[in-house]
């Protein structure tokens, strides 16, 4: 006798029960706070805001130990709050000429006004496991030294004095919202770098290594990456002018890449921009190489073929949650089309057989 | 959770959900695009559909929700939870009583009336996706009627298989003019989606389209005039009710091979033997084949 799967409410309740008793672990250990987790996983932190598309250092903490570390589930619980805040308005464009630098680095230049600032990097230590941090987290004060104080000059702007990059003239329209209006193609590049600035840092790495490795490979230069603090200013109507609202930490690529010139561009350098919340450099680079890549059309360039030329190809699998949703769903019962797929199978093969054994027969 | 809005979502989505679902219904096929907005739960699983309802609802409704034509699995129980407590409205699992139906791959047995929306989850709603993958391309398509391509993979699986290959997401034509993916519904189920007295919406929320059929719209389903659509199934009857006119989920009951047939629509299977039905494998059926163990397929809890 069958007795009908049933129950699914009750399973549900108990492995959420479960899910919340594996998240804290063992008891004996000491439970991890959310702040802890914002000042000593600051990394992972400004990858759920860069990826979740809400900078709140505090939210995007919770949200990783919320997601037991899982950072996609991380920074699907933030793409969810955020949808249900309301909007007062938007910014004005922040300046990050004006950013007060953590990191401000050039490989095209040796040295240039406003200096090389190495920061807080992984670069140049030796990846050896530090036993040291097992037992005692405690570090040395680092040396410090008074700030550099006034605007730090863009590089590409000492090109552009020279006309040897190309242009990238002031513009003012408003850029479309891919939040709030479906991604539709062909997407300017404002709407391609939006969708790339929380695209998933995994998939751009990937593209980006793609273009360098000769599918679409456009030379790319980091003409200077800078991580740092903006302020963010927004018009208050009732004021007539901009106040600051808060600060907010980003890191910044501009990539300066070789060009031949085309049927329609002369010769010059060219320009990818990437632009992250927090501190992460390897998403900002890629983002840049990958913006490249997207510009071929209107740089008059050919297209290779290359994916990260694609700009359908990129736009509409960039996104983790969605990717992640829709990979995972198969995990759902698909009983009604398996079983339709058994009959049709069954038929063709039975078929099939038929067919052989009347070959057999002549 | 009195911090959301009725229906979790706020007015001014829901007047744009509810906007795209009046431009569908007035273009019956047509993919409309909508800004399609995150969900508390993942893509894939049913954010499309869970927005149209959420758009349609009133606090008067009562819902229900199936997946795979039940509405006791796991994600159907999820999603009828989440407007529980987020609209307050009332719920049912009988297909009559309910005014909004939100579905997944199955149209429900009983034949709806005039006072009720269905609402489809839609994975893909491009039926010419997998022929051609750019939507940019998809689209030219359909507004220039452009559907040879289409008839070409139709025509090559008969050349090939000798049928057309494909058993669910099988294509329709509505009203003569718009190809439409009629979610992965088994083909068995297409011939109920021409002519229905209710309102049938379709949400694919990744892919951010609504698109509907207005109430009695012609649906087409493709097919060649020497080689006719036939909506199949299991050619069994039910098990447990003995219906031998609704779809059939094939169930493994042992491993020796032994299986049987039970209505996908649980909620039709269940008013049958309620009514005195009963299939060769039901308890009620005195000639039943007695089983050597009893098997509870409940999930562990």
């Amino acid at each position: 006798m069958y007795v009908a799967v049933k129950g699914g409410e009750r399973a549900i309740e108990s492995a959420h029960a479960w899910l919340a008793e594996e998240r804290r672990g063992d008891i004996s250990v000491a439970e991890l706070s959310v702040a802890q987790i914002r000042e000593q996983l600051k990394l992972a932190v400004d990858r759920v805001m860069a990826e979740g598309s809400l900078y709140d250092p505090d939210l995007a903490a919770l949200a990783i130990k919320q997601s037991r570390g899982d950072l996609i589930e991380a920074i699907f619980l933030i793409r969810a709050y955020r949808t249900t805040l309301p909007r007062f308005g938007a910014s004005d464009p922040i300046d990050t000429g004006a950013m007060d630098c953590d990191r401000r680095i050039s490989a095209t230049f040796k040295d240039l006004p406003g200096g090389q600032i190495l920061g807080p990097t992984f670069d140049y230590t030796h990846r050896l496991l530090d036993f040291k941090l097992a037992a005692d987290g405690e570090v040395p004060e680092a040396p410090a030294r008074e700030a550099a104080t006034g605007d730090v000059p863009h590089v590409t702007e000492f090109l552009n004095r020279e006309g040897l990059i190309e242009e990238a003239p002031h513009d003012d329209t408003v850029p479309p919202d891919l939040t709030r209006a479906p991604l539709e193609m062909p997407a300017d590049r404002a709407l391609r770098l939006q969708a790339l600035t929380r695209a998933d840092e995994g998939f751009a790495l990937g593209l980006a290594y793609s273009t360098q490795r000769g599918y679409g490979r456009n030379h790319a230069f980091v003409g200077e990456l800078r991580i740092g603090a903006v302020a963010v200013e927004m018009d208050i109507p009732e004021l007539g002018f901009a106040i600051e609202i808060g600060e907010i930490t980003l890191t910044e690529c501009e990539t300066v890449n070789q060009f031949k010139g085309s049927k329609t561009e002369p010769p010059q350098f060219t320009r990818g921009y990437g632009l992250v919340f927090g501190q992460s450099e390897r998403k900002s680079i890629s983002m840049a190489l990958v913006d490249r890549a997207l510009r071929w059309e209107e740089l008059g360039e050919d297209n290779v073929g290359a994916p990260a030329q694609d700009t359908e190809f990129v736009l509409y699998h960039a996104d983790n949650i969605q990717a992640t949703g829709f990979l995972e769903h198969i995990k759902l019962p698909h009983y009604v089309d398996f079983q339709s797929e058994l009959e049709l199978v069954r038929k063709l093969r039975r078929e099939a057989g038929a067919g052989q054994f009347q070959e057999a027969a002549e | 959770m009195t911090e959301y809005n009725f229906a979790y979502l706020d007015e001014q989505t829901k007047r744009m959900i509810r906007r795209a679902i009046l431009k569908g219904l007035a273009i019956p096929g047509y993919q409309v695009p909508f800004a399609s907005r995150e969900m508390p739960m993942p893509y894939g699983w049913g954010t499309g559909g869970v927005q149209v309802s959420a758009a349609v609802l009133t606090p008067e409704d009562r819902f229900k929700v199936i997946d795979q034509g039940a509405d006791d699995t796991t994600n159907a129980v999820s999603i009828r939870s989440f407007f529980e407590r987020t609209a307050g409205v009332a719920t049912t699992t009988t297909t009559s009583e309910a005014s909004v139906i939100q579905t997944r791959h199955r149209v429900p047995e009983e034949a709806l009336t005039e006072d009720q929306i269905l609402v489809y989850q839609v994975p893909i709603p491009e039926p010419l996706r997998f022929l051609e993958p750019r939507e940019s391309e998809t689209r030219k398509m359909h507004s220039l009627e452009e559907y040879g391509l289409m008839h070409v993979k139709l025509y090559e699986d008969i050349a090939r298989h000798g049928h057309i290959a494909t058993s669910y997401a099988y294509p329709v034509k509505v009203e003569g003019r718009y190809v439409m993916d009629p979610s992965p519904i088994p083909k068995f189920d297409n011939p109920k989606l021409g002519n229905m007295p209710a309102i049938q919406l379709f949400g694919a929320g990744r892919e951010q389209r609504i698109y509907a059929l207005p109430p009695y719209t012609q649906v087409v389903s493709l097919d060649f005039e020497d080689h006719p659509f036939e909506a199949s199934k299991a050619d069994h009857s039910c098990g447990l009710c003995g219906a031998t006119d609704s779809y059939l989920d094939e169930v493994i009951t042992d491993d020796q091979g032994g299986r049987m047939f039970v209505c996908s629509d649980t909620d039709y299977c269940e008013g049958r033997r309620a009514a005195g039905f009963f299939g060769e494998m039901s308890a009620e059926n005195p000639s039943a084949p007695t089983m050597t163990t009893q098997r509870n397929l409940e999930f562990q809890t």
